[in-house]
């Protein structure tokens, strides 16, 4: 958690750089007679955020805060792998979503949590990721009328039928 | 008199058994929309739009009021039992509404939202028959310094929301900030942040995409991870009796928030400029100001849940007032209701109050009894939403992980800011490691687009003076009193030699 | 009853109606999944009004096969619409209710990219003429007061309108340009928060279109000085037009449908059909005439000349401004 700590406050006033450097497109001073030029709100703020990462960084130093003081690991193996199963589950499905469609991506999503991740029994995780979508789908685009991205042009036959089917 | 007999006739037509059909069913699916991350009333009131040429006036009418009414008391259901506020009036219920649930007392903060929410709408009802011309003029006198100093006021509550470390909270702040002041300069019209010069940047960073980010995706890791990815439910199964003892432990321990809520979310909702979530955040930390266990507040206090939900619910109806009264949207919801008044042949304006009686006063009669019939549907419904925490995690996670996503969608149908989520998902799962507050950055973000263009119009008009903030009657004593809120927390640090520099934007 | 049953299907959704019967397309073109209704302008303003208005009609005649579903991208003066339908990846789904930020963005943001005339022509439904409004209490009733009153202040005159390079701005500038005035311009996020401050006399006037401040207008708070229409409008015969004041302008927001770039002449010739019927429909010429637009209908080869014609325009007028 240590280095963690510092790591991540460095990375963050590395940001506010980065954001105080592209506020600078638009004036950051104040023009007489018309007040702060349109960049001048995120570039201070911006500053704040760089002066809050020093404190951050010197409270750090001092030891003053629990984070700076714990040797832990900020993620141990098996938080690591959390992070991956479930995190580069999430981008999986987000990047499955403009091929096979959000209905595909969400079964598809669901099937790999249930089954893989959560252990259940086949039948119960095939069920929830195969109801869900199509619940899902006569909500969205029955109910409220939002289309959702249909991925492909080869998804198209089965949503030709869903909307014959819903309008 | 005539006032009330049009009121009374208003929910009289309201409580026509067709009518009141349709408000059972609207009530019902407005519960369930606003319950959806990422959808609210303003969904739900655009879908039935192109449905009110189909029926008589008053019917449309009495169905849009049944549906809003329903989606405000839904949006409390996702804050408390996903731990995603669907809309940023919720942000202020999970601070207290999620630590309950996690306690295994969901149905108390469900029930306390649902009793606060029909307090709230009541109240508000009330001061609207009452009071409506006089507030409009009130409104009106708002004008861009006030709203400022009372963007101000909003942040003053800040101060005492963060968490302990004050650098991460002031850096939290400003960064949500800075997030919302991404895309176009309202004042010079140039674009501005448009990070990594991405196209997609141009259109603003949107409260929902950095919320359900933080909250679906980032919380959720986070507790995957803390707690090896099984929660146990510790959520009990509910009767009768129990909801019966909530009620009564929701009445003794939430009606101080619920009264506070309850006006000031009036007051700050019937400005048009400033909104429910200001109006729901300040009545959160009024009353934390002023209970007498103000360190219950975050862990659990059902005054905590009760304060921003009467206070989002009263400010909503609030909202409803320079729409009817000067036909200015102060809301997207209320800017779809006014388009429907067109298609009626209704003219928006100062006019409509004199001219429509009929219909203005059928309207709110019908939130009366939209609001009386969302309370009951609402705790006819809470055993099923307790259902819902009862599933196995490993159930209950994806669902959520699936919900942010097409919710997320459905709101801002761009899959670039779907990206966007995630990577503010991944980011706040590591900051929330290192004791991050998040919450005041989800906050800044919904705030900092009405308080920027405000101060800088306000400079504008007083050509870069910043006295007009103090000189003008009504700014001045609001933004007095926010300096006062924010710098006696500072004044107290520095007391206490900790050194540490507190910073405004320099105005 | 069939009305209540309608009702209730269409929100729960499981709408079972009988397939909509169109209208004789036979050979046709027609619509396989709802149609992406983009909007260029956030919830509430005057073209959202207008798009919530033609999707009623088309809903209530039953025009289309497929609903047309409104999204608002109001973003960055309509930069975002502009991206989002440009990059549809299904361009026959995909329409843009237009406002004058049209041909105004891509002027201003070049490097976004677009070229008006990859767009495909549908409907222009109608013009929207601007009107110079101010508010009662102020006694100003005629151009001449209004003139004398902007000199006396010496620069201190505030004016509201809804940002730099919009449409009123362009008005403003030219106005302060011929009448050589010194005017302070406050720009606001929508033409509603504009009303609103002038009805509040936060601001001293605005220019806006008669369907913002029509409710003011009639409940005797606005008073309208100046039309910038080509003739005077029938809804405010008195007020006297630009033109007649000796300066050769006018300046009217185009209420127009445009299809994706890309989209294919069978799908356009469809989009044309349905328009041209709402068009006609007593709704929408009665909305014009409650509303003030003047019709300004034009075939897709018109409004192709006519968008051209407006880019060269804005092209000068943005540089007089200097942007």
């Amino acid at each position: 958690m240590r280095v963690g700590e510092i790591v991540t406050a460095g990375f963050l006033a590395l940001l506010s750089l980065y954001l105080m450097w592209k506020s600078t497109e638009l004036p950051i001073g104040y023009i007489a007679g018309r007040g702060p030029g349109g960049g001048a709100w995120p570039f201070w703020l911006s500053a704040i955020m760089l002066i809050c990462c020093g404190c951050i960084a010197f409270n750090w130093w001092r030891g003053s805060n629990p984070a700076a003081q714990s040797d832990e690991p900020v993620l141990d193996s098996h938080g690591w792998r959390t992070l991956l199963l479930v995190g580069g589950g999430i981008v999986g499905f987000v990047a499955l979503v403009n091929i096979i469609s959000m209905y595909g991506a969400i079964a598809v999503f669901l099937f790999y949590y249930t089954f893989i991740l959560g252990r259940h029994r086949l039948i119960l995780s095939l069920s929830i990721s195969l109801i869900t979508p199509i619940a899902l789908f006569f909500f969205f685009e029955g109910a409220m009328r939002i289309t959702m991205p249909s991925g492909l042009p080869f998804t198209d036959p089965v949503f030709n039928i869903l909307y014959d089917i819903i309008y | 008199m005539d006032v009330l007999t049009l009121l009374a006739d208003g929910m009289l037509l309201s409580l026509q058994p067709l009518n009141l059909a349709m408000i059972l069913i609207g009530v019902t699916v407005g519960l369930f929309i606003g319950a959806m991350p990422g959808l609210g009333s303003v969904n739900g009131v655009a879908i039935l739009l192109p449905v009110t040429f189909l029926v008589p006036p008053g019917s449309a009418i009495i169905f849009l009021a049944a549906i809003y009414y329903g989606a405000m008391y839904g949006g409390a259901v996702s804050s408390i039992t996903l731990g995603i506020p669907g809309a940023s009036t919720a942000v202020a219920t999970t601070f207290d509404g999620r630590p309950l649930a996690r306690q295994g007392r969901a149905s108390l903060a469900l029930v306390t939202a649902a009793l606060a929410s029909f307090v709230g709408g009541s109240v508000a009802n009330i001061l609207f028959t009452l009071f409506a011309p006089v507030l409009a003029s009130v409104a009106l006198s708002f004008g861009p310094p006030e709203v400022f100093a009372l963007m101000l006021l909003a942040f003053a509550t800040f101060v005492g929301l963060g968490g302990d470390d004050i650098p991460k909270t002031i850096f939290s702040i400003c960064f949500g900030l800075v997030l919302g002041a991404i895309g176009f300069d309202q004042i010079s019209g140039a674009p501005r942040l448009v990070l990594f010069d991405y196209n997609g940047f141009l259109q603003g960073i949107g409260f929902l995409v950095l919320a359900i980010g933080v909250y679906g995706i980032g919380e959720m890791l986070w507790t995957i991870e803390q707690t090896r990815g099984d929660v146990e439910s510790n959520t009990p199964k509910m009767s009768i009796k129990g909801m019966a003892v909530d009620t009564k432990e929701a009445a003794k321990r939430g009606w101080r928030g619920t009264m506070i809520g309850s006006f000031l979310g009036f007051f700050v909702g019937v400005l048009p400029a400033a909104g429910a979530t200001p109006g729901s955040l300040m009545s959160y930390g009024v009353t934390k100001m002023l209970s007498r266990k103000p360190d219950e507040f975050g862990k659990g206090a059902p005054d905590g849940v009760a304060a921003p939900e009467a206070a989002n619910n009263s400010a909503s109806t609030g909202s409803m007032l320079p729409m009817l009264t000067l036909g200015i949207p102060g809301s997207p919801t209320t800017a779809i209701l006014l388009g429907g008044m067109v298609i009626w042949g209704l003219v928006p304006g100062p006019r409509l109050f004199v001219d429509e009686q009929e219909f203005v006063w059928g309207l709110i009669g019908s939130f009366y009894i939209s609001n009386a019939a969302a309370l009951l549907i609402n705790l006819a419904f809470i055993p099923v939403f307790i259902w819902m925490l009862r599933m196995p995690f490993t159930i209950l996670a994806p669902m959520i992980f699936v919900l942010s996503i097409a919710g997320g969608y459905a709101a801002t149908r761009d899959m670039f800011d779907i990206w966007l989520m995630v990577v503010f998902g991944i980011g706040a799962f590591f900051l929330r490691k290192f004791d991050y507050p998040l919450a005041p950055a989800v906050l800044a973000i919904v705030l900092g687009p009405i308080a920027e263009p405000t101060l800088r119009q306000s400079l504008l008009l007083s050509s870069g003076d910043p006295s007009i903030f103090f000189t003008r009657p009504i700014a001045g004593p609001i933004t007095i009193v926010a300096l006062v809120l924010i710098f006696l927390p500072a004044v107290k640090l520095l007391r206490r030699g900790l050194g540490r520099r507190r910073k405004r934007p320099a105005q | 009853m069939k009305i209540t049953k309608r009702m209730f299907m269409s929100i729960v959704g499981a709408s079972l109606l009988a397939p909509a019967p169109m209208q004789a397309l036979a050979d046709g073109w027609t619509p396989r999944k709802p149609i992406d209704f983009v909007i260029m302008a956030g919830p509430g303003g005057g073209a959202d009004q207008i798009a919530r208005f033609v999707q009623s009609v088309a809903e209530k005649k039953d025009l289309t096969n497929r609903p047309l579903v409104p999204n608002n991208k109001g973003g960055g003066s309509g930069a975002e619409a502009l991206i989002h339908v440009s990059n549809a990846n299904d361009p026959d789904h995909t329409i843009l209710v237009t406002l004058n930020s049209f041909f105004t963005t891509p002027l201003r943001q070049a490097n976004l990219g677009i070229d008006v005339q990859k767009f495909t022509p549908i409907a222009m439904m109608g013009v929207d003429p601007f009107v110079l409004w101010v508010h009662k209490d102020s006694g100003i009733t005629t151009m001449d007061e209004y003139v004398a009153k902007v000199k006396e202040m010496g620069g201190e005159y505030v004016m509201g309108g809804t940002g730099a390079g919009q449409e009123d701005s362009i008005v403003i500038a030219y106005m302060s340009d011929a009448y050589d005035l010194d005017i302070k311009y406050i720009p606001y996020d929508g033409g509603g928060a504009v009303a609103k401050d002038l009805a509040g006399q936060q601001i001293m006037a605005t220019v806006n279109n008669p369907a913002e401040a029509k409710g003011f207008y009639e409940a005797g708070d606005f008073v309208p000085l100046l039309a910038f229409s080509d003739e005077r409008m029938p809804a405010y015969p008195d007020v006297p037009t630009i033109k007649e004041m000796g300066h050769d302008f006018s300046y009217y927001n185009q209420r127009a449908v445009v299809g994706a770039p890309g989209m294919s002449d069978e799908a356009a010739a469809y989009y044309q059909d349905v328009f041209t019927q709402i068009y006609e429909s007593d709704e929408w010429q009665g909305y014009l005439e409650a509303e003030s637009l003047s019709p300004l209908w034009m075939n897709a080869d018109e409004q192709r000349d006519y968008w051209a014609l407006q880019v060269e325009n804005h092209k000068t007028l943005l540089t007089a401004l200097g942007e």
